[in-house]
């Protein structure tokens, strides 16, 4: 039945988005330019903004949640563990568009004052940190992005570490490890665990609509700066689906829609392969 | 206790079966309707206000976007729809095709859009040319203290800053009526970047909707933005005098656009579909426009078109004295003749 569902919308998506296939072929991919007025539609700046945007994402968020998971699942006592561990789940579940306003009204402003000239004074020599500060950008969408997949990925590492059987824990003890070489021949075992976990964050990030929208500042357009606004393929749909009245404008949409799901298919089949490759070893 | 409850209920129930029965008005159905966020506010109030004048009178509207609006009443999901800026002529000959059916427009109140803009140390009104805003917005003008912008401020002391430009970026009416302005007092405008909802702006950064460019604009120093005039008002945000076709600096008020649109209405075609950016006039401030409804002229649901013909007249007349306290600026009387004069055309079969 879901299988069905998944065929039956990609088979939809590339349905509708025939015209503006025929139209821009394959150079729809590459092209960097995007004008309505003119007609012209490319989605290299899209897809480009939301592969950036949640790779960051997941390499901000990856060592903080893993800590976050071992704190709650080696290190905390129970009166802590119980409370903390909620407040961590209630941070999943708060409305992505509610992190979008948090984002351009205190988050962006702390960025422009206190994160991006930091940045810019200790890293300005690399062409990532360079450029006018604005507050909002690829930057600032990357770590509301972190924020927002940090609870999913460790919720998940805490339940795959406490899922590894005591004996073994014991057994390091027994050996004479230490509770650092515990805790690290745990967070060994869990590897897939974690993986997999990592890579539902990273959908969830590819996805993310509002939020993004918020805070990445809507320019379609490729800079080394992560300081510069940028654009993500969830944004432009959610931002002129609505409005676009030409049907080669909805069609373009529909396709910026086709290449998210294959972006996300292929993002996904690296990751498993990697889970595979790495339990494999084992 | 519960059996009374039953009891009660199911005595209520047939007493207002029996009520249904004995009601041979014509069968109740709702009017829907979809379009412009733009003049939601009021819209609800209007359809409320006359649920009240009007018992049977149900009208739904959907606040989805201009774009929107148009594509429904296009394909006939709809009985009624909104928008910003008047269809196009390929739009209605589309909709005309599809639907066997002529497209008619009724403006119903004027809205405007304003520049609204964040420079620490300047609390004053900053006056802005039709030059200087299309200068900025295509990226000429890059600091506030350039000549351009200086001439007409010699008060007040513009810093040498860079100017950051933010926009709406998701397709809708504002921009559509900005770029319109622009486009009409721009040959480059006109060239580079072009008139329509969704446009391609060469510099800046986007916001979602005007709450999405007020929040730029206001954690961005030596930012400017452009919003609907409602929004600041509501919002108190500081906005800029513009220079008008009459070369008078003019502040965005109510009177300030219901003049736009009277001074135009010479002009004013007979479909009634007009862009009033740059008006001739004195007092008349120049980024203003008519929110309009599209509505078909053959109605073929007796009930239905009936129904939308009364609430359109009572619209016209009663309905636009609720219009300013809301932050709409009501329509000119010879405009409301005009409107009147198209429902009135609308045929009920």
């Amino acid at each position: 039945m879901i299988v069905a569902l998944v065929f039956v919308v990609s088979y939809e998506m590339f349905v509708d988005s025939k015209q503006s296939r025929d139209m821009f072929g394959f150079g729809f991919i590459f092209s960097s330019n995007w004008n309505p007025v003119t007609e012209e539609f490319g989605a290299l700046p899209f897809i480009f903004g939301t592969i950036v945007s949640s790779l960051l994402a997941l390499i901000l968020s990856l060592p903080v949640s893993i800590g976050v998971a071992v704190f709650l699942s080696e290190i905390a006592p129970k009166s802590v563990r119980t409370p903390f561990s909620f407040l961590i789940e209630i941070l999943a579940a708060i409305p992505s568009i509610i992190y979008g306003f948090w984002g351009i009204f205190v988050f962006a402003p702390f960025m422009r004052a206190t994160v991006q000239p930091f940045l810019q004074s200790t890293l300005g020599f690399l062409p990532f940190f360079q450029g006018v500060i604005y507050g909002t950008g690829l930057l600032t969408a990357s770590f509301i992005l972190a924020i927002m997949i940090t609870p999913i990925i460790s919720a998940i590492t805490r339940d795959v570490l406490k899922a590894i059987p005591v004996s073994q824990r014991e057994a390091a003890y027994a050996l004479g490890a230490t509770r650092w070489e515990a805790i690290k021949m745990a967070l060994l075992n869990a590897k897939s665990g974690i993986l997999g976990g990592a890579v539902l964050g990273l959908g969830r990030a590819i996805g993310e609509t509002m939020a993004v929208t918020m805070v990445i500042g809507n320019k379609a357009q490729i800079k080394a700066s992560l300081f510069e606004p940028a654009y993500s393929m969830a944004s432009v749909i959610a931002n002129e689906f609505a409005e676009a009245s030409g049907s080669l404008h909805i069609s373009s949409l529909i396709e910026v829609g086709l290449i998210l799901f294959g972006v996300t298919f292929i993002i996904n089949s690296l990751a498993r392969l990697l889970i595979y490759s790495v339990t494999r070893k084992a | 206790m519960i059996k009374t409850l039953i009891i009660c209920l199911s005595l209520l129930f047939l007493v207002s079966c029996g009520k249904n029965e004995q009601n041979d008005k014509p069968k109740k159905s709702q009017l829907n309707g979809a379009g412009a966020t733009f003049p939601y506010p009021l819209y609800s109030k209007w359809f409320n206000e006359y649920s009240k004048v009007d018992k049977d009178a149900k009208i739904n509207y959907q606040s989805i976007g201009s774009g929107g609006g148009v594509k429904q009443i296009t394909e006939g999901t709809v009985d009624f729809g909104a928008s910003d800026s008047p269809m196009s002529n390929e739009e209605i000959e589309k909709a005309n095709q599809k639907s066997g059916n002529k497209i008619i427009h009724i403006p119903t109140v004027i809205g405007s859009v304003v520049l609204t803009y964040n420079v620490p140390g300047i609390d004053k009104e900053i006056k802005l040319t039709p030059e200087s805003i299309s200068g900025i917005f295509l990226g000429n003008i890059k600091k506030w203290n350039d000549p351009i912008i200086a001439k007409e401020n010699p008060d007040l002391n513009l810093p040498a800053k860079d100017i950051i430009v933010c926009y709406r970026t998701d397709g809708s009416g504002t921009t559509f009526v900005f770029a319109d302005f622009l486009g009409k007092v721009s040959e480059e405008w006109k060239t580079k970047v072009g008139v329509a909802k969704d446009v391609r702006f060469p510099v800046g950064q986007g916001g979602k909707g005007n709450e999405g460019v007020t929040g730029l604009v206001k954690q961005l120093e030596y930012s400017i933005g452009y919003v609907e005039l409602v929004y600041a008002l509501q919002n108190k945000l500081q906005y800029a005098l513009v220079k008008n076709a009459d070369g008078e600096f003019v502040k965005p008020s109510l009177e300030a656009l219901s003049k736009a649109a009277e001074q135009s209405v010479a002009e004013m075609p007979e479909d009634l579909r007009q862009s009033i950016t740059n008006a001739k006039g004195k007092e008349s401030y120049p980024i203003s426009s008519y929110t309009y409804l599209l509505i078909y002229e053959n109605q073929k649901d007796s009930f239905k078109g009936k129904t939308l013909k009364e609430f359109l007249n009572w619209a016209l007349t009663k309905g636009e004295s609720f219009a300013s306290e809301l932050g709409y600026a009501p329509l000119p009387k010879v405009v409301i003749e005009k409107a009147i004069q198209k429902v009135n055309m609308i045929k009920v079969q």
